[in-house]
């Protein structure tokens, strides 16, 4: 193993920590009137570790080069094109922080340095290949999105979100590394590498126990049912600025982090998750289907919907085969998207006193009051249901087709029958802004920085995001093939 | 043979303990019943030749319990005149578990002096490098093989560390910290003054 190699391997790791720790040290000094220099620096550094993992998916980097500290992380183009995922949606949430927080005078300098921090866990997270560096990743990206989600102490529900999120997250901790020391109790090793190679004779029952509470402890961090209930109380009581990181960030990274366990140090006992992961996938489409059809407040109907398009990306993961993780790795980009700009239109529905709108009844008549916003919010809400021309149709016909191609027809076909279900609160949403009497309460003006991260999301997932096909199609088919590489 | 007759003792004391942890009423007893489970999984520790882990599994988790017993006891309302009072009758029984704890730890050194349990040959990264202690192979691995996770699991600390600070620090209005600037600027001459008060008049200050 060569240090300077793999310290070499690791500059995106490095330049996000020691960022952090430097603007600790601003904060320290600075106090909240820095917020601002320090939110902009957090960006700059956000940008910077992208420019420096870019190389990696443009190269198609893989196989033993990209290892790094002994097999415990690995800086492929997979890592790659998840981090550039991850940072670029961590640089959003703080982009439009500002607005939001200075209404409640909570703009605090420690909010850039623990995203900051989450976004470099959650990175770890997409280059484990170890259990270590899996856990001590994920650790990290939650004890940061535990303080997040309570960042607004003063207000009861952000508290509450903070609390619930802190337990839960806790006991799925344990379930987690439960599962992983069984794992490694097992197969005798921590490394990926090791737990695959040690259970190519096949699985004994122990393993087979830690298995399944691996995918557990998973299941919850990605929030697919059964381990959802968590999500509506988290996602609509943390601030929103929070939530969008959440519903990006932290899920592209659990996602990719499930990937590479599923792949890379399960990959040859497939026949033992998929039961598990097919269960995941419909139950999160159904639940998520079901579930906010009822709900009267927008966060939480997209947290429904986040449950739901988790069960869309796991159908990917059912297929256990490089194209469905291509797929997978292509309905995330736009997912992130959408959410992204799903979670800047909430933040744009004030009312004149600038007082948040979150009920979707107050938004009746948005489309006289607000143009432009309904418009946005009526894209994005088609796009979540998959209608095409949109781009949001895309994602789900690529996983449908890797779970067709795969031979899993069922799975396809009740998945296709749940997304109608789904569509129908999308468009209960659109109605009541289109069609409904006038309530005439968004009034409040918005801020320029939402409004531009709204236009570009809205433009991604137009029918003009088609255009970015191609190269979207290779980037994914790369990044799938660097993570098969290891088997 | 005196090494499994020691695990099967320490292993069922754990088990039962943990359950007993869970299913005593009074928060106390339970708090006592997590700390024999944590001494007991030291001592199994311990039969592996893991002492080490068994010295940390005592001082952390002992002493971390031992504060949680703290909160325990100030924030619950427990009158210790009542637990106090079947002293008499309960002596025969705590002597008992005195002396079962007594014959755990000769039967443990004993155990422990006899070698460790043989759980068979590790191999690989799990093997102890051979005439190396505990504490010297483990640092051996964290501060090498396992540098870059060390690294991050401060990091972590770090998040914790801030964290705890974001969720409780707050400025309160009309406390009076130190100034040691202004301090240092005060002269003698602006501190003190000389009156000389007249006879049944009193000070003015």
């Amino acid at each position: 193993m060569d240090w300077s190699q793999s310290l070499r391997l690791i500059a995106p790791e490095e330049t996000l920590s020691v960022a952090s720790l430097v603007l600790l040290l601003v904060a320290a000094w600075g106090g909240d009137k820095a917020a601002r220099l320090i939110s902009i620096l957090a960006v700059a550094a956000l940008v910077a570790a992208g420019v420096l993992v870019a190389p990696a998916l443009c190269g198609g980097a893989m196989g033993a080069e990209t290892s790094a500290f002994f097999g415990q992380f690995r800086a492929d183009a997979f890592a790659s094109y998840a981090k550039i995922l991850i940072y670029l949606s961590a640089a959003v949430s703080l982009v439009i922080a500002p607005a939001f927080f200075d209404r409640f005078k909570a703009m605090r300098a420690e909010y850039p340095v623990l995203v900051l921090l989450a976004a470099l866990g959650t990175g770890m997270m997409v280059s484990a290949t170890d259990l270590l560096t899996l856990y001590i990743g994920l650790e990290m990206n939650s004890l940061a999105a535990y303080v997040l989600a309570a960042f607004l102490r003063t207000d009861g529900r952000s508290a509450e979100a903070g609390l619930k999120y802190f337990v839960l997250g806790a006991l799925a901790s344990g379930i987690l590394l439960f599962g992983m020391s069984l794992t490694y109790g097992f197969a005798g090793a921590t490394s990926f590498a090791g737990i695959s190679a040690s259970m190519t004779q096949g699985l004994s029952n122990g393993a087979l126990f830690g298995i399944v509470f691996v995918f557990a402890g998973l299941a919850f961090k990605i929030s697919a049912a059964p381990f959802h209930m968590w999500t509506p109380d988290v996602y609509e009581g943390a601030p929103t600025p929070v939530t969008t990181l959440f519903a990006t960030a932290a899920k592209v990274g659990a996602l990719g982090l499930t990937m590479r366990v599923a792949f890379e140090a399960f990959g040859d006992q497939s026949a033992a998750w998929q039961q598990i992961v097919v269960f995941a996938a419909l139950a999160s489409i159904v639940i998520g289907a079901l579930g906010a059809i009822r709900q009267d407040n927008i966060k939480r109907l997209m947290a429904y919907s986040s449950i739901n398009n988790v069960g869309f990306i796991l159908i990917g993961l059912a297929v256990a085969n490089p194209e469905g993780a291509a797929a997978m790795l292509y309905y995330m980009a736009i997912y992130v998207a959408m959410t992204v700009g799903g979670f800047v239109a909430i933040l744009m529905l004030k009312d004149e006193n600038g007082e948040p709108v979150e009920e979707i009844s107050r938004m009746a008549g948005l489309s006289r009051t607000r143009p432009g916003l309904a418009l946005a919010l009526a894209m994005i809400m088609f796009s979540l249901a998959g209608i095409p021309p949109l781009f949001g149709f895309w994602g789900k016909f690529l996983v449908f087709k890797a779970a067709v191609d795969g031979g899993m027809v069922a799975l396809a076909a009740i998945g296709f029958a749940a997304s109608v279900i789904g569509a129908f609160y999308y468009l209960k949403v659109v109605k009541v802004i289109y069609f409904d009497e006038a309530a005439d309460v968004v009034k409040g003006e918005s801020d320029f920085w939402h409004k531009l991260i709204l236009v570009l999301s809205c433009v991604f997932i137009s029918p003009l995001g088609y255009l970015l096909t191609p190269w979207f199609d290779g980037l994914t088919r790369t990044a799938a093939a660097a993570l098969f590489s290891g088997l | 043979m005196i090494q499994t007759i020691a695990f099967y003792l320490f292993a069922v004391l754990t088990i039962a303990s943990a359950a007993a942890t869970i299913l005593s009423r009074n928060p106390v007893h339970s708090v006592l019943f997590l700390i024999l489970a944590f001494f007991n999984a030291a001592g199994l520790m311990v039969l592996t030749g893991a002492e080490f882990i068994a010295m940390l599994l005592v001082i952390v988790y002992v002493g971390a319990v031992a504060v949680l017993f703290l909160f325990v006891v100030m924030m619950l309302d427990i009158d210790f005149a009542e637990l106090r009072a079947g002293f008499v009758k309960n002596f025969p029984l705590g002597m008992l578990v005195a002396v079962v704890l007594l014959a755990e730890m000769v039967l443990g050194i004993g155990a422990y002096k006899a070698g460790a349990l043989d759980l068979g040959t590790p191999d690989g990264t799990a093997a102890t490098p051979a005439g190396a202690s505990n504490v010297e192979a483990i640092g051996g691995l964290m501060y090498s093989r396992y540098l870059f996770l060390f690294e991050a699991a401060g990091l972590i600390l770090l998040v914790a560390m801030v964290g705890a600070i974001v969720l409780t620090h707050r400025q309160r209005s009309g406390t009076r910290g130190q100034k040691i600037s202004k301090q240092n600027a005060r002269r003698p001459d602006e501190a003190t003054v000389n009156v000389k008060p007249e006879v049944g008049k009193g000070v003015s200050l």
